[in-house]
């Protein structure tokens, strides 16, 4: 290989770095939040570019740093093809990408900069997250296009306050049956719309949804209706409540630590990561198995899966349950972190954002739904300030996203298994 | 092996298949050929139920299975490599060929046997379907079909738009299977003369219904055979 492509090529990473690195960094060292001296709002919002500007720069300095004396030595190897090179390059940057998320998401309420306000936004993010993996699983993988998505997280989040307020169950018991409740949904929704596909499966889990919020919204005794359901117990650290005093031994005196509204608010994120994290990990599982490998069939030739042999009722209602469940999840975590439920939150636009992740990040790809909320959610709380203009943020981040990546922000699809081949 | 007696299938209103009766024993190569639109395709869907027969019976290893549902008769033993090839263009030829017995896991699954019959499969084990050159993907999808180890296999056209050659090394794939793998094999073909060569046995199909059948040899000297499907060849 000529050196002057290489250098090229070194040019277009260290680029590729540093846009990476902007649209991370921007958010999280550039703005903070700080209590205000001056206004009675309490907090106000300090720009920290300067800073942000010299965190990227050092780390395109330090993959500069790579270039040459690391993957110079790779890429002397003898090349191949440059179809497997680029497989390769996107592999180790899917996994790169992969590995920092995890790490910075681990450590984030632990930075210096991160406050409540920080860490409340990531924390809805991951909520996001959680329900792009969710989605993922029904129109990523098995191609059922599903517009009433949010229908689920709503049987989940009712469930769960439901079964918390009435029976008094702890988190940790509503949760599974949170989720069962919600995949018993999907499977219901599942029966009447299988041999639909395309557009008319859309268009009727889009109705579906509207019922389902509508049902919420009118059976008053069971619901509340409009009113919603309020005074969801909110979780406590295995039994050891989250308060300044209770009866129980609380969570500060268990660690003698001095109390602080933050515990909780770090808790509820490690709660959603740990949540978004069994999605994916179940996701990559199930993909090696025989059900997931029928999903990604059903998705791409339905008659050539009846010919094979696979029963595409079955994988459907399973794809569906399966979605339907985390959606549950999800909905339990929301439930318990707000307080509070009502049909306002489980609209047509959530299922709509939901979506928007999914296809934004890359049908399939579990890193891009990661990038994507960030990027469409971390936009909208940014902009938060500018109240209704701040559906403009997110429109805006849709387009640029479409304009350059057309199929979505990770398009290439990870084989779920390789054979190694022996002798070679 | 599989007896189907006196079957139509519609689309709909319209009868594609008109009281059709073939045989096939244990061990044969049967061909049917037929120009287009004669159902031979059909016949195939209708053997394994994905398009449902509407009168007559279809008993496989002395079993009526022309009520099951498609899968079901698959796991019975009888699996299709499709019309137009139909793999997964998206996935590797690994997971395609893996897909090929829906119910095993990976590590029960072995392919070794479909390696021997098509080594290029093996080379290519990790690229996606999609990239692959029309032959490879005509491996591919009779590769698939053979993961179950079916005892019969259907084939519609296999040399569908192959070059002479690759279709030769086809034929001769099909025969190979046919001997060392004990498979009984139901071949449609466009190709009349290359499949009256290869098989035992033939049916003639014409709008739905057969007029023709017994041994392929003598098949190859029936004049009405001779000009309407192997004129020019
Ligand atoms: N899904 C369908 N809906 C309606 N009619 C169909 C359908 N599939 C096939 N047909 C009709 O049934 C008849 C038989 O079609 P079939 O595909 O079985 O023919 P074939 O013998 O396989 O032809 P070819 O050699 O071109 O593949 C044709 O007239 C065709 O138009
Ligand atoms: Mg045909």
């Amino acid at each position: 290989m000529s050196s002057k492509k290489n250098f090229s090529l070194i040019i277009k990473d260290l680029i590729f770095t540093g846009l990476i690195a902007t649209v991370l960094l921007i958010p999280i060292v550039g703005f903070r939040t700080e209590i205000s001296t001056v206004d009675s709002t309490g907090l106000t919002f300090n720009y920290n570019f300067i800073i942000a500007f010299f965190v990227v720069a050092f780390v395109v300095g330090v993959r500069f740093l790579f270039h040459i004396y690391w993957f110079s030595k790779i890429q002397k190897k003898p090349q191949e093809n440059s179809e497997k090179n680029k497989k390769k390059f996107l592999k180790k940057l899917n996994f790169y990408l992969g590995a920092a998320a995890a790490v910075i998401a681990f450590t984030l309420p632990f930075m210096p900069f991160a406050n409540r306000y920080i860490v409340d936004v990531a924390t809805l993010v991951l909520t996001y997250v959680m329900l792009g993996w969710g989605l993922n699983i029904v129109v990523g993988l098995a191609g059922l296009l599903d517009l009433g998505y949010v229908a689920f997280f709503a049987v989940g989040a009712y469930s769960y306050a439901l079964l918390a307020t009435t029976f008094d169950l702890s988190f940790w018991i509503c949760l599974p049956l949170a989720g069962i409740l919600a995949a018993f949904t999907g499977i219901l929704l599942g029966f009447p719309v299988l041999r639909l596909r395309g557009d008319y499966l859309a268009i009727v889990t889009l109705g579906f949804g509207e019922i389902i919020r509508l049902i919420l919204l009118n059976w008053y005794e069971f619901t509340g209706g409009p009113d919603g359901i309020s005074r969801i117990p909110r979780p406590s650290f295995f039994g050891f409540p989250f308060a300044r005093k209770s009866e129980d031994t609380t969570f500060h005196e268990l660690f003698g630590l001095e109390y602080s509204t933050m515990h909780r608010i770090i808790f509820l994120y490690y709660l959603i990561l740990i949540l978004a994290l069994i999605t994916n990990f179940f996701t990559m599982k199930i993909r090696n198995l025989p059900v997931g490998r029928a999903w990604e069939a059903l998705r791409e030739d339905e008659t050539a899966c009846r010919a094979i042999g696979i029963n595409p009722t079955n994988t459907k209602l399973t794809a569906f349950a399966i979605g339907a469940m985390f959606g549950g999840f999800a909905g339990s975590f929301f439930a318990t972190r707000q307080g509070f439920v009502s049909p306002e939150s489980f609209t047509f636009i959530e299922s709509a954002i939901i979506l928007a992740i999914v296809v934004l990040g890359g049908m399939g790809s579990q890193i891009g739904v990661v990038i994507a909320s960030i990027l469409l959610i971390g936009s909208t709380e940014l902009f938060r300030e500018l109240e209704q203009f701040r559906m403009l943020a997110f429109g805006l981040a849709m387009i640029i996203i479409m304009i350059v990546k057309p199929r979505g922000l990770l398009a290439n699809r990870e084989p779920s298994i390789l054979l190694n081949k022996k002798n070679e | 092996m599989l007896i189907a007696k006196n079957i139509s299938s519609y689309y709909g209103n319209i009868q594609a298949l008109d009281n059709i009766s073939i045989e096939v024993n244990k061990g044969e190569i049967v061909s049917i050929i037929g120009s287009n639109g004669a159902g031979k395709s059909t016949l195939l869907m209708t053997l394994c139920g994905i398009v449902p027969a509407k009168t007559g019976s279809i008993i496989f290893n002395d079993t009526e299975i022309s009520t099951l549902p498609t899968h079901e008769i698959i796991r019975m033993g009888v699996s299709q490599s499709p019309e137009g090839r139909r793999i997964f263009p998206k996935l590797t030829v690994y997971e395609n060929l893996l897909i090929g017995d829906p119910l095993k896991r990976e590590k029960d699954i072995n392919l070794e046997f479909i390696f021997e019959i098509f080594p290029r499969l093996k080379e290519r084990i990790n690229q996606r379907g999609g990239t692959l050159s029309g032959g490879e993907q005509q491996m591919l999808s009779i590769g698939r079909a053979l993961v179950s180890q079916p005892s019969l296999l259907l084939l519609d056209e296999p040399s569908l738009g192959l070059a002479p050659i690759i279709v030769k090394q086809i034929f001769e794939t099909i025969k190979r299977i046919n001997k060392e793998n004990d498979t009984t094999i139901l071949l449609v073909e466009q190709n009349a003369f290359g499949a009256l060569k290869l098989s035992d046995r033939g049916y003639v199909l014409v709008n739905g219904k057969v007029t023709i059948s017994g041994e392929s040899k003598q098949l190859l000297e029936n004049p009405e055979i001779k000009k309407a499907y192997l004129e020019g060849v």
